[in-house]
């Protein structure tokens, strides 16, 4: 039985911190104002040219480069308000202990007459508070539609209200269980898992449950449902971090899935500007296009988008490393992709039986 | 063999068997015609008598009508000079007798007008016209008169002389015409409320067949400068009259016959063009033969050195009164007017004076909307081929950050000695060069002011949106701030609010 390591607590230390931060950005704010000045907050800029790689943290990171919100300005003092309106709400979702989606923030912003265009206007304004008190959403308790699912043998105590401390086993649903705000925010108490695996698509993660690749293989079983969520992201990595357990990602064979893997890996650009969403030593494991090769899969030809966006891969400096490089030039050889249920062919359990031990053992 | 019958017409008959030249086309034509005739007469004289017009105009329905074109009896009413008694018959009862032949800028132009509508109705209704008149003296005149248009000649029915108690002066006109009153009724009120504007110290009042008052109301009482008669410009001179000038002259000699008949002729001007045209100095002008004469003329039109005719002959309506008249008739929000110098054409001294009106009761129509005025008269009629409409057309409007969406109505006003008009109903201007060239001129500079005032504009618009944009969202900076700083009250934001407003609003950003 592993248990978390507490100075890798992730979870609830940065939600307090979000919230002060929250209040303090109001303080700044506030005294400025009574000194009789206008407005400002600085930023970290989330232009293109303010985005780097970093090899040590490896995930995209900003830059030093500032920009300076200011309600002096015309142009700025719409996005400004709507700035500091999001962090009152979100400043209140977290003292009052409620969350709140994407979603729902576009339509409460009517309610205080502080409407936003649509719903990318609103997102957009959010990031911009993310990167304003350099944390992410979930923190101050917004999250978005999509979710995820989890399954497997750990335990996790809730901190939610009406839930505080109450524990629960992930093995006691066999849909596997969302990952949404409550359990983004329980404790891990306790698991005998020693690894995670990560899979694309919800076909195999419950074909994964009825085979029991989790007692099998010792796993936790985490659905991405596609592009993995950021909640998701988040809470693979704080199973790597707090409980140090190694991740495997398994995706379609092709560009698509590649990057999803990616992403959990070294994170995107567009959450450059936040932390504790990567886990670098993730693996991924499949499918390859190698696999494809060796494993006969059946297949269909790359499309003109999918070679493209293979160009542009290996281009990416997060591809920069041997085994990626590799996959990319053979899928621009054989010109072929595969998802992950081209297994079938050698019956329902192969992929289970024989293909995921012998990929399990290979990117160990 | 075939032999062929001659007679001769009088100018009336002539006008009785073309009377669409004189703008009397059809029913709806001669009522508009006749109304807009007489009020015009009634506006020249109260001019003439430099009074403030009161101008009143009613239009019954008679009974005897028959239905499908009915009888009407029209009044029109003035405080102008009134007419001598001995005058009275002739100037509504013979064609081409009137008494604005001279050179100077008027509204009636050949003793036509009046007459037409009063032959024009003798001719629908068989009825004589009446006439009150007094020139403010002791006496009172009352006339019924018709006309024999073979003869051109007014037939006196009846002449009374009231003692005149109240010293009333002026002029009453009543006669009966047939017409389609239902139809004329919107180019007559157009033309009702053009006038007023034009003539925005007259009170001008209309009762409509129905019993509906119309009153335009003046804004002033100050009038134009009353235009000085003036002799004729050599430009403007033709064979026939100089010779009539030979005819009556008292002079002896070239030099003074130049000096006294010409206008703008000085004794240096008159010696230099005599020397010019080889014409001794002491040639006596009653000796000249016809050939002589000709050549003079000839030599007159091609000698460069007479002085541009002066516009004292001419009245303009001067910006003020143009301005006071747009916005009491068209209600704009702004208005721009301009007075151009004044110019010439083929020896007749002219002025144009332009305006553009904009926004307020002006509609958006898609085009500009042009209104032609002429020696302060409303032209109404075939705007397309009026030389104004064509300037327009023309015009470069982007130029000027104008375009026809925008709610603009452009006004030229023209006044002249002679009027270049085409027809001798007076309904559009010529495509004279020189004019067409002023008006053009005059136009762009109306258009340069107006540009002028719609940046201005825009930059007190820009301002106003800043100011509000301000207001809206800086109170909420500051309440969402205090909520979330968790303070009790709020920061003061009124002195920001305000820095927005001076200073802060003159920086360009
Ligand atoms: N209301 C009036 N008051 C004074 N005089 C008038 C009036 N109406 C007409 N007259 C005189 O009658 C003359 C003839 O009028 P009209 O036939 O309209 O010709 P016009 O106006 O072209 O001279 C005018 O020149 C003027 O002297
Ligand atoms: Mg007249």
């Amino acid at each position: 039985m592993k248990e978390p390591r507490k100075d890798n607590n992730v979870s609830t230390s940065e939600k307090k911190d979000a919230a002060t931060d929250l209040q303090s950005l109001g303080e700044g704010l506030y005294k400025q104002m009574e000194q009789g000045e206008f407005p400002w907050i600085k930023i970290p800029s989330r232009s293109t040219e303010n985005i780097y790689y970093s090899p040590e943290l490896r995930q995209y990171i900003l830059g030093d480069r500032k920009v300076k919100r200011s309600a002096r300005n015309i142009r700025h003092i719409r996005p400004f308000t709507q700035l500091v309106w999001t962090a009152f709400f979100a400043h209140k979702l977290s003292t009052q202990r409620k969350t709140s989606t994407l979603r729902d923030v576009y339509y409460s912003a009517q309610a205080y007459e502080m409407s936003f265009k649509d719903q990318s206007e609103s997102d957009n304004i959010i990031t911009d508070l993310e990167t304003a008190i350099g944390s992410a959403r979930e923190d101050f308790n917004i999250f978005p539609e999509e979710r995820s699912a989890v399954f497997g043998d750990i335990t996790i105590e809730y901190t939610v209200p009406g839930y505080e401390g109450r524990q629960m086993n992930l093995t006691s649903h066999p849909d596997g269980l969302m990952v949404g705000p409550a359990l983004t925010y329980s404790e891990f108490v306790k698991t005998s898992a020693d690894k995670v695996i990560a899979i694309e698509k919800g076909g195999l993660f419950t074909r994964f449950i009825e085979e029991n690749v989790h007692k099998k293989h010792n796993a936790l079983l985490v659905l991405t449902a596609g592009q993995a969520p950021r909640a998701t992201r988040h809470f693979i990595h704080r199973l790597n971090k707090e409980l140090e357990l190694p991740v495997y990602i398994l995706t379609d064979g092709d560009p698509w899935g590649m990057h999803i893997a990616m992403v959990i890996i070294s994170g995107s650009a567009n959450a450059a500007h936040v932390r504790d969403l990567t886990t670098p030593d993730a693996k991924w494991s499949g499918v390859w296009a190698s696999d494809i090769v060796d494993y006969k899969l059946p297949s269909v030809p790359l499309t003109e988008i999918d070679i493209k966006r293979l160009h542009e891969l290996q281009r990416d400096p997060r591809y920069k490393d041997d085994l990626w490089q590799r996959e990319i030039k053979i899928f621009m050889k054989i010109r072929k992709k595969a998802e992950q249920e081209a297994f079938s062919r050698y019956g329902l359990t192969y992929i289970v039986d024989e293909y995921l031990p012998s990929k399990l053992e290979e990117t160990k | 063999m075939v032999s062929q019958a001659f007679e001769e017409i009088s100018p009336a008959d002539f006008f009785y068997r073309n009377r669409e030249i004189a703008g009397f086309t059809n029913p709806s034509r001669a009522i508009f015609a006749a109304i807009r005739e007489l009020v015009e007469n009634s506006l020249d004289a109260s001019e003439s008598a430099e009074v403030p017009p009161d101008v009143f105009v009613s239009l019954t329905l008679n009974e005897e009508g028959r239905p499908e074109l009915e009888t009407y009896k029209l009044r029109v009413e003035d405080n102008g000079s009134g007419i001598t008694s001995r005058h009275i018959p002739s100037a509504f009862g013979q064609v081409l007798f009137g008494s604005k032949y001279k050179l100077k800028q008027a509204r009636g132009t050949f003793g036509l007008g009046g007459t037409m509508a009063v032959l024009y109705g003798q001719i629908t209704t068989h009825k004589p016209a009446y006439i009150v008149s007094s020139t403010g003296s002791t006496k009172v005149y009352i006339y019924r008169i018709m006309i024999d248009i073979q003869k051109n000649k007014p037939i006196i029915l009846e002449r009374r002389v009231l003692i005149n108690k109240e010293e009333w002066r002026g002029t009453i006109i009543e006669f009966f015409l047939e017409g389609d009153y239902f139809r004329a009724m919107p180019k007559i009120l157009e033309y009702l409320k053009q006038t007023a504007l034009v003539n925005p110290y007259a009170n001008i009042t209309f009762v409509d067949p129905k019993g509906r008052l119309y009153r335009f109301t003046r804004v002033t009482t100050k009038m134009p400068l009353p235009p000085k008669e003036t002799l004729p410009h050599p430009y403007g001179v033709d064979v026939e009259t100089v010779k009539r000038l030979i005819r009556v002259t008292p002079n002896r000699n070239m030099t003074d016959f130049m000096k006294t008949h010409f206008h703008r002729v000085s004794e240096k001007i008159a010696l230099k063009f005599l020397e010019f045209a080889a014409i001794p100095r002491g040639r006596n002008p009653k000796k000249m033969g016809p050939q002589e004469i000709v050549q003079l003329v000839r030599m007159i039109k091609s000698f460069e050195e007479f002085r541009p005719p002066s516009a004292n002959c001419l009245s303009p309506l001067g910006k003020d009164l143009l301005k006071a008249g747009i916005l009491k008739e068209l209600k704009p929000e702004y208005t721009v007017v301009c007075q151009r110098k004044p110019s010439t054409y083929a020896g007749h001294p002219f002025i144009v004076e332009t305006a553009i009106a904009y926004g307020g009761e002006i509609p958006k129509k898609g085009e500009f909307i042009l209104y032609r005025f002429a020696n302060r008269i409303p032209l109404l009629y075939d705007e397309a081929s009026d030389v104004s409409f064509r300037a327009i057309k023309n015009m470069n409007w982007r130029r000027y950050k104008v375009s026809q969406d925008m709610p603009l109505a452009i006004l030229v006003h023209i006044c002249s000695t002679k009027i270049p008009y085409k027809t001798v109903g007076k309904e559009f201007i010529a495509d004279r060069p020189e004019v067409k060239k002023e008006v053009l001129n005059g136009i762009r500079e109306a258009a340069r002011l107006l540009q002028r005032f719609l940046s201005k504009r825009e930059h007190v618009e820009k301002e106003k949106h800043r100011l509000s944009v301000f207001s809206k969202y800086l109170p909420k900076i500051a309440r969402f701030s205090t909520e979330l700083a968790g303070r009790e009250s709020q920061p003061d934001i009124n002195k920001l609010l305000e820095s927005v407003n001076t200073s802060e609003g003159t920086a360009k950003r």
